[in-house]
């Protein structure tokens, strides 16, 4: 809970591209351990490639990316990553503790033995999502906001110190909303746990955001989120007019796709 | 009981110990094909090896190594095609039943004998000598331990492609490596059951098993267990009459799964905490249909975590 003097995460003047032509183009930022950050901008702005970035699946063509003191590369325990997606097939023959379980050695050669001290794990991090009743029910039939947690027990049951969410409040209706985003802040709060999570919405995420990174039109904007989601700075990042209104503690943006 | 009389025949012994290591080993492939949606492939697979085999014969060479040069190919060849699946379907369609047409050909072409090509499409239980077994066992036994070692990623993977690279797991590396033990699978299935009838055996099972329990450990022995008895039961009922052991083991395997799968439906249902499960399974069709028509098409769009789609 207490933010450490040395960044999580660190880029500078980070290049990326995609089939020949720059996603993310001299990006600079710096993480600190505890944050709540969330990445926002339009479609192709270069938000899941960030993610990449981190995850080590995609390489910089210019500048540097320091993450945890080392440079990102897949398979690093102290990530645990929120893949984007839709819903999980609804004949999906597996239980809510398999998924969870998945988490913990699914990446393991040879076969696993259950062993209690792993069944104790996978209900920790069970409970921990208020999910310990759908231990096992299939998962295919479970609630789009219950099969949401699940994923984020997956991700957590390895301790890791980053949590990475790929637009988990996708296709959730908005009580459902609000349950994954106060889940994922207790965890940033209770565990210390840096948080960056990309969505297409602000609003449900307002209380909880520390800072927000804007990615729009090869441009990037980093601040809280009453300096970033302004009139002036998404006009800049779009280069067009864009007009914020917030009304009635909710932020509307006007004249671009956010 | 005077059925179990056949015993003494050592063909019957034969038929026995390669039946349980062929229903063993499907059973174990068999899920996994079941869960990764390529059921499909895998019939295309034996059809696809039937040519092989038929070549082979025609060439004067043993006919398992045709089927194995063909099945492993034609496995490989799946397994780096693109990832839509609709896509998949109708070319590896089109690619078998040329393959089928390419067999018959060749199987015209040979002046030998046409009991040759019938246990190739059918399966020779009868006809299995005791190195037969043996080079069975061997190969089970290697397909047995490889599992052992990449059946778990290759579950995880099999249900989150995504996340599963994320932990550094070579997804596409492991999906091919798969294929070709499915290759193999098929070739040593093929004395049993016939290239033509390896789905029975290879599909049956594990959709049935997927269709009881849930625990994936649980669903491969639940296959197994059912492979085991199809075969052991088509092997007594055909010694006792003069029906074709393919013919009962493919009866079986269907006329068990198709209640199961009906009946199951009600089970799901009643297992959901809460009152969630009527509203869910009528959305259920219409997000199903949504998934299989939505393709995962560019490297960054969203995807959705696999499951049954032939089953």
């Amino acid at each position: 809970m207490m933010a450490t003097q040395d960044p999580v995460i660190s880029l500078e003047h980070i290049e990326v591209q995609l089939g020949g032509r720059p996603i993310l183009q001299d990006v600079s930022l710096s993480i600190k351990q505890g944050e709540f950050i969330v990445i926002l901008g339009p479609n192709g702005a270069g938000k899941t490639t960030l993610i990449k970035l981190l995850l080590g699946l995609v390489k910089p063509s210019a500048g540097s990316v320091r993450l945890l003191g080392q440079t990102p590369r897949g398979g690093l325990r102290e990530i645990g990553y929120v893949p984007q997606r839709r819903t999980l097939d609804v004949e999906m023959s597996l239980r809510g503790r398999d998924l969870v379980g998945f988490g913990l050695d699914g990446h393991r050669w040879g076969i696993g033995l259950p062993s209690r001290r792993r069944k104790e794990k996978i209900d920790r991090a069970l409970q921990e999502v208020d999910t310990l009743h759908l231990a096992d029910a299939p998962v295919g039939q479970l609630s789009g906001g219950e099969q949401q947690r699940l994923l984020i027990a997956q991700a957590l049951i390895s301790d890791p110190r980053l949590l990475l969410l790929d637009e988990p409040l996708a296709n959730l209706d908005l009580a459902h909303q609000q349950e994954v985003a106060s889940l994922v802040d207790k965890v940033c709060r209770e565990r210390g746990v840096t948080v960056l999570l990309v969505s297409h919405d602000i609003n449900p995420l307002l209380q909880f955001t520390d800072r927000v990174i804007f990615l729009a039109n090869n441009h990037t904007a980093i601040g809280p989120v009453a300096e970033v989601i302004t009139s002036a700075t998404l006009s800049r990042l779009y280069g067009s007019m864009v007009e914020v209104v917030f009304a009635k503690g909710r932020y509307f943006v006007v004249g671009a796709e956010v | 009981m005077q059925m179990l009389a056949v015993f003494q025949y050592p063909f019957i012994q034969n038929a026995f110990l390669a039946g349980s290591l062929v229903a063993i080993t499907t059973g174990i492939l068999g899920y996994f094909l079941v869960v990764r949606g390529l059921t499909f492939a895998g019939h295309a697979l034996s059809n696809i090896g039937f040519a092989g085999a038929a070549g082979a014969v025609l060439l004067g060479v043993p006919p398992v190594i045709g089927l194995l040069a063909a099945t492993v190919g034609a496995g490989l060849a799946i397994s780096v095609l693109g990832r839509e699946i609709r896509e998949r379907d109708v070319a590896i369609g089109v690619i078998m039943t040329f393959a089928l047409g390419l067999g018959i050909l060749f199987l015209s072409l040979y002046h030998g004998y046409a009991e040759q090509a019938y246990s190739i499409l059918f399966g020779t239980i009868v006809g299995i000598n005791r190195s037969d077994v043996w080079v069975t066992a061997g190969l089970s036994a290697g397909l047995i331990t490889i599992m052992a070692l990449v059946g778990r990623p290759l579950l995880f993977s099999s249900f989150d492609p995504e996340l599963a690279e994320a932990r550094g797991l070579p997804v596409r590396l492991l999906g091919s490596l798969f294929l070709v033990l499915v290759a193999v699978t098929v070739s040593i299935a093929m004395q049993v059951i016939g290239v033509l009838l390896v789905f029975a055996l290879l599909v049956g099972p594990p959709a049935t098993a997927i269709r009881l329990v849930r625990r994936p450990a649980s669903a491969i022995g639940l296959s197994i267990i059912l492979g085991l008895v199809y075969t052991w039961l088509g092997i007594l009922l055909a010694a006792n009459s003069t029906w074709p052991v393919s013919f009962y083991i493919t009866t079986l395997a269907f006329g068990i799964y198709l209640p199961v799968r009906y009946l199951s439906k009600y089970r799901m249902e009643r297992n959901i905490p809460g009152d969630r499960a009527s509203a869910r399974s009528a959305t259920a069709e219409s997000i199903q249909a949504e998934n299989i028509s939505n393709m995962r098409s560019s490297p960054d769009s969203a995807s959705s975590m696999k499951g049954e789609r032939h089953a």
